[in-house]
């Protein structure tokens, strides 16, 4: 039967299904749970977001699934870190949406990460330093004055490519520009306390909290990043960390357990789980309170 | 002029169309762009110079730590050195300012450069039989593509591929396989569109086919060093088509993609032939989804149609004479595929659970000549043949898989009409005797990182005649250098 089926007919039945209703909200495609309670705060109920990524995946490991590719199809706007932390992925749902708004140099598509200063760019890059970014670490979220900037960003894109709900934006941005410097306030005094503490982390993904409440960052477990450590490379942490040791462990809620506790019962040192991104914690349910809960365990595994 | 058949007027019909669509969309886009992006620039300013500020008040506060400032005050120069370079696009936010201008000379000369990535493989392999004799029972054998390869060490495909965007219209990949005996495959050199819009994506060149699962994987990622028998008998590896290819993706939240292929059918099944009409078509469909956090699928049911003259092989008469026969006419091929993928909350980094399998029917109906450069005899031939596999790969501790594969194949009884005329005996064509080859093989696999991985497989195959058992050793190691390539489902 199928032996009559040529293209134009299936090229006909396509365009007959093509024509299909719009819809209300604007479609909103989030790589992290971060950049979806971001547009939450400023889109309201004008944006309808979905969230590429669970609170307990490493979003630089994620597959292009084929839930994501649909959503990519007809998502108006996708938001993403950038600065490499999706490339293993993303450009794969790009390309193969067949939808123009969110192709790079669209205004539907936003990056977050090339707004902020970037920290540690790499003066060189080899793959022999293990999975390093070239363009600088991407895990830019966890410092309250780079959401700040990055809000207000967002905010003008809601409105480049919704202009009709351009004064709700407008409204709603401002609201969540003042409120979130007065928790910044907030947190930085709380966390006054912590200033020129000494860390260990697990992969350099805490290096922007580290740098706004300036936490001394010993050492990191993975010896480079994305490169599990060997039971060597443990075994001469233990003595480094033994003639100068941390006050605390970090460890991301996403991260395996196993090193970090390892390495918290020899050297006696105390392991302090943290959200990293909304959802990582029961405690953190947005960005505000992903910020409160960071601050609030901090301080209670620093006692 | 010759003749319009419904096949050529089909790929006149979408090379129009195309070509029509294109500039349309950009003369029409161009006064939104501009004015679109003026009030970004707008719009973005103000976050810049507060983002500047931050960036002086960074670097103040940092004062402590000179090799973070040091390295942001030689970061354009880095950043245009190093990054991949496909990339570019993706990494300017849409309208804003481009950053301070990259310092290196270099910048602008290879700043467009394509994403260039190498793949280099290599296996040695210990085989209880002689791999020359390898067929897989009751299958009209491919000109290539069939068996485990060569005995002891083997240089594998050193694959390189080079990809960028065209322009804002069109995006190009090129892979060619350098073969350890210095020649070189074109496996692919397509265009893809990306601004069709609408869920459409048309690719036009030399490409994979979209028919199956694992037909668009590239041999690097396979999760066995060989591909299943069934690849092997009906696609002699790989699939590739010589043409276009149209996708649409559906506007809904579940997975629904449908696609047609049209091309000159002069890969296998197919032969190259005198005529206009195109050699080769395919229809498939695609839909999946997930299930909670940790699991998501892929099903997909496909249709192919091929056409070869003269398609050669090689075999022995009844007298043990080696002769050459050939099939003409055409192979119809169904092909039904499901991939489920877990993984504790979706993070695969480390455990990862991956079930695949296959079935594929395929039916030939055309004539088989005996003995083309002797006797050459010709009667009529029709077969209805099937084969299936389905594997399991599980990554166990960080870094470290496991898998193992099932392979079975059914060649059925051919209707041969020199056999049946009692022209020729049956076991003048013993390749086509009826056959049930199987196979089970069991891998591990060690990745370091991303970019390199080595791997073990033995296989117990029986796809010979009279499942004559083939032990089956395999060492294999695939390294990649260069551009971060992004992974399909």
């Amino acid at each position: 039967m199928f032996r009559h089926l040529r293209l134009p007919t299936v090229t006909a039945l396509l365009a007959l299904l093509v024509a299909l209703p719009a819809h209300a909200a604007l479609k909103v495609l989030a790589t992290t749970p971060d950049w979806a309670s971001l547009l939450n705060e400023l889109g309201g109920d004008k944006v309808n977001v979905y969230t590429a990524t669970s609170p307990f995946q490493d979003v630089h490991r994620v597959d292009a699934k084929p839930s994501l590719v649909a959503r990519a199809r007809s998502a108006d706007l996708v938001v993403a870190t950038g600065a490499d932390l999706e490339i293993g992925w993303l450009p794969v749902l790009l390309q193969d949406s067949g939808n123009t708004k969110i192709q790079p140099g669209s205004p539907g598509y936003f990056e977050a990460a090339p707004l902020v200063h970037l920290l540690e760019v790499p003066s060189a890059v080899d793959r022999s330093m293990g999975d390093i970014h070239p363009l600088g670490n991407p895990h830019v979220t966890l410092d309250p004055r780079n959401i700040a900037i990055i809000a207000k960003a967002l905010a003008a894109r809601l409105t480049q490519v919704d202009s009709g709900n351009a004064a709700y934006y407008a409204s709603r941005s401002e609201d969540f520009q003042k409120r979130w410097a007065a928790a910044t306030a907030k947190w930085e005094s709380q966390a006054a306390p912590l200033k020129g503490i000494p860390v260990v982390v697990i992969h350099r993904d805490q290096v922007y909290l580290c740098n706004w409440l300036g936490l001394k960052e010993l050492a990191a477990i993975e010896p480079k990043p994305g490169v599990p450590p060997s039971a060597g490379y443990l075994g001469e942490l233990v003595t480094k960390l033994g003639a100068t040791p941390p006050k605390i462990i970090l460890r991301n809620a996403y991260n395996d357990p196993k090193a970090a506790d390892w390495l918290s019962e020899r050297i006696h040192v105390p392991v302090v789980l943290l959200p990293y991104t909304v959802g990582g914690t029961p405690e953190a349910k947005d960005l505000f309170s992903l910020f409160e809960n960071t601050i609030n365990r901090l301080l209670a595994g620093a006692k | 002029m010759a003749k319009l058949t419904p096949c050529t007027l089909t790929v006149a019909v979408v090379g129009l169309g195309l070509l029509w669509s294109v500039p349309a969309n950009a003369a029409a886009d161009d006064l939104a762009t501009l004015k679109t992006e003026l009030e970004a620039l707008k719009s973005d300013y103000s976050s810049r110079v507060q983002a500047l500020e931050q960036r002086i008040k960074a670097l103040e506060s940092q004062a402590n730590a000179p090799a973070a400032a040091q390295a942001s005050a030689s970061a354009p120069a880095a950043a245009a050195a190093a990054a991949p370079p496909a990339a570019p696009p993706a990494f300017e936010a849409a309208p804003a300012p481009p950053p301070p201008a990259p310092a290196g000379k270099s910048g602008s000369a290879t700043a467009f450069n394509p994403a260039i990535s190498m793949i280099i493989t290599g296996n040695y392999n210990d085989l209880s039989r002689d791999p020359a004799t390898y067929r897989i029972a009751g299958f009209i054998p491919p000109p290539e593509g069939e068996g485990p390869g060569d005995r002891s060490f083997n240089l594998g495909e050193s694959e390189l591929t080079l990809a960028a965007n065209v322009d804002p219209y069109f995006f190009a990949n090129v892979t060619a396989a350098i073969q350890a005996d210095n020649s070189i495959d074109i496996e692919e050199a397509y265009f893809k569109t990306l601004a069709l819009n609408h869920g459409f994506t048309l690719k036009g060149g030399r490409f994979f086919s979209g028919t199956g699962y694992l037909n668009e994987v590239h041999s690097h990622n396979w999760d066995f060093v060989d591909q299943p028998l069934v690849y092997q008998a009906f696609f002699a590896g790989q699939l590739a088509q010589d043409g276009v290819q149209l996708r649409w993706l559906a506007p809904t939240d579940y997975f629904i993609e449908l696609g047609a292929e049209a091309g000159n059918g002069h890969s296998f099944p197919g032969t190259q032939r005198d005529s206009n009409a195109l050699g080769s078509t395919a229809v498939f469909a695609h839909a999946g989804g997930d299930v909670g956090d940790s699991t998501s699928w892929r099903l997909g049911l496909s249709w192919l149609q091929a056409h070869s003259s003269d398609r050669t092989y090689q075999d022995t008469d009844q007298f043990g004479t080696a002769v050459t026969n050939a099939f003409s006419g055409t192979t119809r091929t169904w092909i039904v595929d499901g991939t489920l993928k877990w993984a504790p909350h979706g993070d695969p980094t480390h455990h990862q659970l991956k079930v695949q399998g296959e079935y594929m029917h395929r039916t030939e109906s055309g004539q088989l000549a005996f003995d083309l450069t002797g006797a050459n005899l010709a009667d009529a031939y029709s077969s209805s043949q099937s084969g299936w596999y389905l594997q399991a790969v599980y990554e166990f501790i960080q870094r470290w898989r496991a898998g193992v594969r099932y392979d079975s194949m059914n060649s059925g009884t051919p209707s041969i009409g020199l056999v049946e005329a009692q022209t020729l005996p049956a076991n003048a064509f013993p390749a086509l005797l009826p056959g049930t080859p199987q196979r089970t093989s069991i891998m591990v696999d060690w990745s370091l990182s991303e970019f390199s991985r080595l791997r073990a497989q033995y296989a117990w195959d029986e796809a010979r005649a009279e499942h004559e058992l083939d032990h089956q050793l395999f060492l294999q190691y695939i390294f990649a250098i260069g551009a971060h390539g992004a992974h399909k489902f």
